[in-house]
């Protein structure tokens, strides 16, 4: 491959048959094109690091004068390679890659990725219903969070620092919970094939009702401190316009999609982790705007907590792992000096009393088990849309491909449509209301 | 969850392919990942092949839980090609159902046409496509490069899968960006990442890794490029050299 | 003896060296450097509960020129890193780098093709800050670490000789590892 600085954008004819160059244009030839026009046009690059862009993203902003003529966004700087890495660990070590791929909503990739691993095991069925149950806690739970920080940050990127700070206090509320139960604030890796890793721990229960109680309170204060004020709705009314047509053809899903007036949600549609006994609404709206989406965000923090209350009136103690030990990690956890790790009683139990046990304890931790051969695909309906894994097995123990559809990659292909021929001021609205998370985009 | 249908039946039987049927994607030999004769476990001489589920024979049925309508897709899908004057056995080299999913495997020349028809006709309307993902068997020789696409229906609220294979010697497929917008980046990652050039992208360039990278990183045969680490006075080589089940 | 002794009361003798520490330190203003997960709780940190506002740098610059430290939070890509090292050298001496999570230290669990293996590759760090992503609390005592760091570091002739002691000792410190030459790579050149 020739040095890319040098090399025009085309085709070259070599020993080795036709090459063609994808590097883009030779710089010094477009200025010299562009010099020769009569118009001016100013190109402006924003990012990959910028106070106002989501996380790494760069955007090409074509602009004559204030307006916005052409939209660009340059991806790839948070590209971590997790799809290439989880090839070389087991199915159950994988979820502790992909809570780490959309970091806003680890427990929709832990969800995701767990629910395609069940369906090339066809243990669908087998899965406790606590472990269900708790699975939707934790992603109804996650679903709020994860829309907190889009109002925090969209607020802090519109200079309403108020906003802000109240969705950075809310969100804290969240992460205490998830602290409680998985014992990380971020990156759980909680939801595993088969089941959970471990319970609830005593008094999640009361802290969740708490929590409800305390976030139903907070959670009308956005709708007044937001809703009613004219600045706020000046700058995101009829911002960021994308109709039903437009999100049809460019994949939009999530809040984008709904707010373009579509009742698509997968939990209604096609239901998982049994959505469909939970009572609940879809919200949409038919403004195609940033206002809208704000709307819709807010309507489904309400929503999610119903579904929480739900979840919480329901559990029930039981098993929250599949029966099958061939499938199960040895889930007799506790709290260590370092870590989190096998309960000291269950290693001395099997240590002492059954070989089998421990053989059978030592392959499944360090060979795993194997899945049968075969692809499948589960989506889940993430804060940001529709969260697809393309799962792949060829017996193995460890994955042969998996691919995230991640809906932050997908929705922001959307930009450009949103941003051409508004305002510099608005594609800060703009790509704030599809939400982007750059570690789901990039993966 | 169990491995009988590899391994051959208990009483030592050679591997029985899968009801005779099923796509051969590569062979496995030996248990513990060690090559070079350091395997004393017995394991060693261990064969099998790795088979993806094949061709399914009518009718298909349908998901659980919801009516049959997978012979109706396909029924319209025919159909639709033959109203096109496109022979389907042509277009559609095998159907498989497996674990409730419908999958057309697509002849690659004919794979616009299939997706604008299943955009189209309405009775098929698959409006949404959630982009492509691509997957190299390495073994599977004439038929490496494999790029998956998932499309929904939201009229009919239905799932369906196509395949398309191309060689890794010609890695080209046709692009669908024109019919599904939603592919343009979908169709250059799985070319960033898999080398796949889908003809008639409106512009086909990297998009994850630097303009100026060399290789694709996720086909099999690209390493996965970590580095040892030290931990604990011992040197850990990287996830991929490390010795492994296989 | 000294001076000291001729000085009327309600004097206080110091350096500029102790002064200067003193002023550095607690007008630190962070770069907005955030790349991953670590980036959040970065944000987290400078929100309500853990109110960074404490220590007199809750005002994060968005451009380097006007900033003096980067915390780098989260993993650096290949791609990430010639930018990191362009804003690095956009911010204006002198300038203090805390590595936030294991990822921008040494590549963490991400040991692949697309991670620079620590963000010390890039730029010199000062601070290293291990967790996976570490809790604000621990973004807090790193950052009240590097305020004891920049009390206490030297000016002028003072400043360079500390750094020559230290490239001595570095040159002098055994490698902690012996990396193997890098091995025949199979599919790079298509």
């Amino acid at each position: 491959m020739t040095s890319p600085t040098h090399a025009p954008a085309g085709v070259r004819e070599t020993t080795e048959g036709t090459v063609y160059d994808v590097t883009g244009g030779d710089w010094d030839q477009i200025a010299a094109d562009i010099a020769q026009s009569d118009d001016e046009r100013i190109i402006v690059n924003m990012g990959p690091q910028h106070p106002s862009t989501h996380g790494v993203l760069r955007l090409i902003l074509e602009i004559d004068g204030e307006t916005v003529t052409e939209a660009r966004c340059g991806i790839g700087y948070l590209h971590t390679g997790i799809e290439k890495n989880l090839e070389f660990r087991t199915w159950t070590q994988g979820t502790t890659f992909v809570t780490r791929m959309d970091y806003v909503m680890p427990f929709f990739n832990e969800a995701a990725y767990c629910l395609a691993v069940e369906k090339l095991l066809g243990i669908e069925d087998d899965i406790p219903d606590r472990a269900t149950l708790i699975r939707v806690l934790l992603m109804e739970l996650n679903r709020i969070s994860s829309h907190m920080v889009f109002t925090a940050t969209g607020g802090m990127e519109l200079g309403a620092t108020t906003v802000a700070i109240f969705g950075f206090r809310d969100r804290e509320m969240v992460l205490d919970l998830f602290e409680l139960i998985t014992g990380l604030r971020m990156n759980h890796a909680y939801i595993r094939p088969g089941g959970l890793s471990q319970d609830l721990p005593p008094g999640a229960v009361d802290a969740l009702r708490e929590f409800i109680k305390k976030m139903r309170k907070n959670l009308a204060e956005y709708q007044k401190l937001c809703v009613g004020n004219p600045v706020f709705k000046a700058r995101l009314k009829d911002i960021g316009y994308l109709d039903l047509a437009g999100c049809m053809a460019l994949g939009a899903t999530g809040p984008i999609l709904r707010s373009a007036g579509l009742p698509h949600d997968l939990r209604k549609t096609q239901p998982y982790c049994g959505y469909d006994t939970f009572d609940f609404e879809v919200p949409t709206t038919d403004t195609c705007d940033s206002f809208g989406r704000f709307l819709l965000r807010l309507e489904e923090m309400h929503q999610s907590l119903r579904i929480v209350e739900q979840c919480v009136d329901r559990l029930e103690p039981g098993p929250v792992m599949v029966a099958d030990k061939k499938i199960a990690w040895p889930a007799q956890l506790a709290l260590g000096p370092d870590g989190l790790g096998n309960s000291l009683d269950h290693i001395k139990k099997i240590m002492g009393t059954s070989m089998e046990a421990l053989i059978h304890h030592f392959k499944l931790v360090t060979e795993g088990f194997r899945v049968p051969p075969g692809q499948t695909y589960a989506a889940v309906e993430s804060p940001k849309g529709e969260l697809g894994v393309h799962a792949v097995s060829d017996g193995g123990t460890r994955p042969y491909r998996v691919h995230f559809r991640d809906p932050s990659f997908t929705n922001l292909q959307s930009m450009a449509a949103m941003c051409e021929g508004g305002q510099v001021a608005d594609v800060i609205v703009a790509v704030a209301s599809i939400d982007p998370v750059m570690g789901g985009v990039d993966r | 969850m169990s491995d009988e249908h590899l391994n051959g039946d208990a009483n030592g039987a050679p591997p029985a392919p899968r009801g005779g049927r099923g796509e051969v994607i590569g062979v496995r030999h030996g248990m513990f990942g060690a090559s070079n004769g350091g395997d004393t476990s017995g394991y060693g001489g261990l064969v099998r092949t790795v088979r993806l589920p094949g061709a399914s024979e009518r009718p298909y049925g349908g998901p659980r839980g919801e009516a049959a309508w997978f012979d109706e897709v396909a029924d319209e899908l025919e159909g639709a090609l033959e109203e096109q004057g496109l022979l389907p056995e042509n277009a559609i080299e095998r159907t498989v159902v497996d674990r409730d999913e419908l999958t057309f495997h697509i002849a690659r020349e004919h794979l616009p046409r299939v997706a604008r028809t299943l955009r189209d006709d309405p009775a098929l309307r698959f409006e949404l496509c959630t982009g492509v993902s691509g997957v190299h068997y390495l073994q599977d020789a004439g038929r490496e490069l494999h790029a998956v696409y998932h499309l929904r229906s939201i009229t009919h609220n239905r799932l369906i899968r196509l395949e398309v294979t191309a060689p890794d010697d010609d890695p080209r497929i046709p692009s669908i960006v024109d019919v599904y917008p939603t592919n343009d980046w979908h169709e250059r990652e799985a070319y960033d990442f898999f080398g796949l050039v889908f003809d008639g992208h409106p512009a086909l360039a990297r998009i994850m890794m630097p303009d100026d990278w060399q290789g694709f990183p996720q086909r099999k045969d690209y390493p996965l490029g970590g580095i040892p680490v030290e931990y604990k006075g011992a040197q850990i080589p990287a996830p991929d050299q490390r010795r492994s089940y296989s | 003896m000294g001076l000291e002794e001729k000085l009327p009361s309600g004097f206080l003798l110091t350096t500029v060296e102790k002064v200067a520490g003193m002023a550095r330190k607690s007008s630190i203003f962070p770069a907005t450097f955030g790349l991953a997960c670590c980036a959040i709780e970065m944000m987290t940190t400078g929100a309500g509960r853990y109110d960074l506002a404490r220590f007199g740098m809750e005002v994060f610059r968005g451009s380097p020129r006007q900033a003096d430290l980067m915390i780098v939070a989260g993993r650096v890509s290949q791609k990430m890193a010639p930018v990191l090292r362009q804003v690095y050298d956009q911010m204006p001496n002198p300038k203090w780098v805390i590595s936030m999570g294991v990822c921008a230290s040494s590549g963490g669990m991400f040991n692949n093709y697309a991670i620079v293996q620590g963000v010390d590759h890039v730029v010199p760090v000062d601070i290293y800050l291990p967790g996976c992503p570490p809790r604000p609390e621990m973004l807090q005592d790193a950052i009240l670490k590097l305020h004891e760091q920049i009390r206490t570091s030297k000016l002028g002739v003072n400043q360079q000789e500390a750094a020559r002691e230290a490239e001595e000792a570095a040159k002098k410190a055994l490698p902690t590892i012996e990396m193997p030459l890098s091995s025949e790579k199979k599919g790079l050149p298509r």
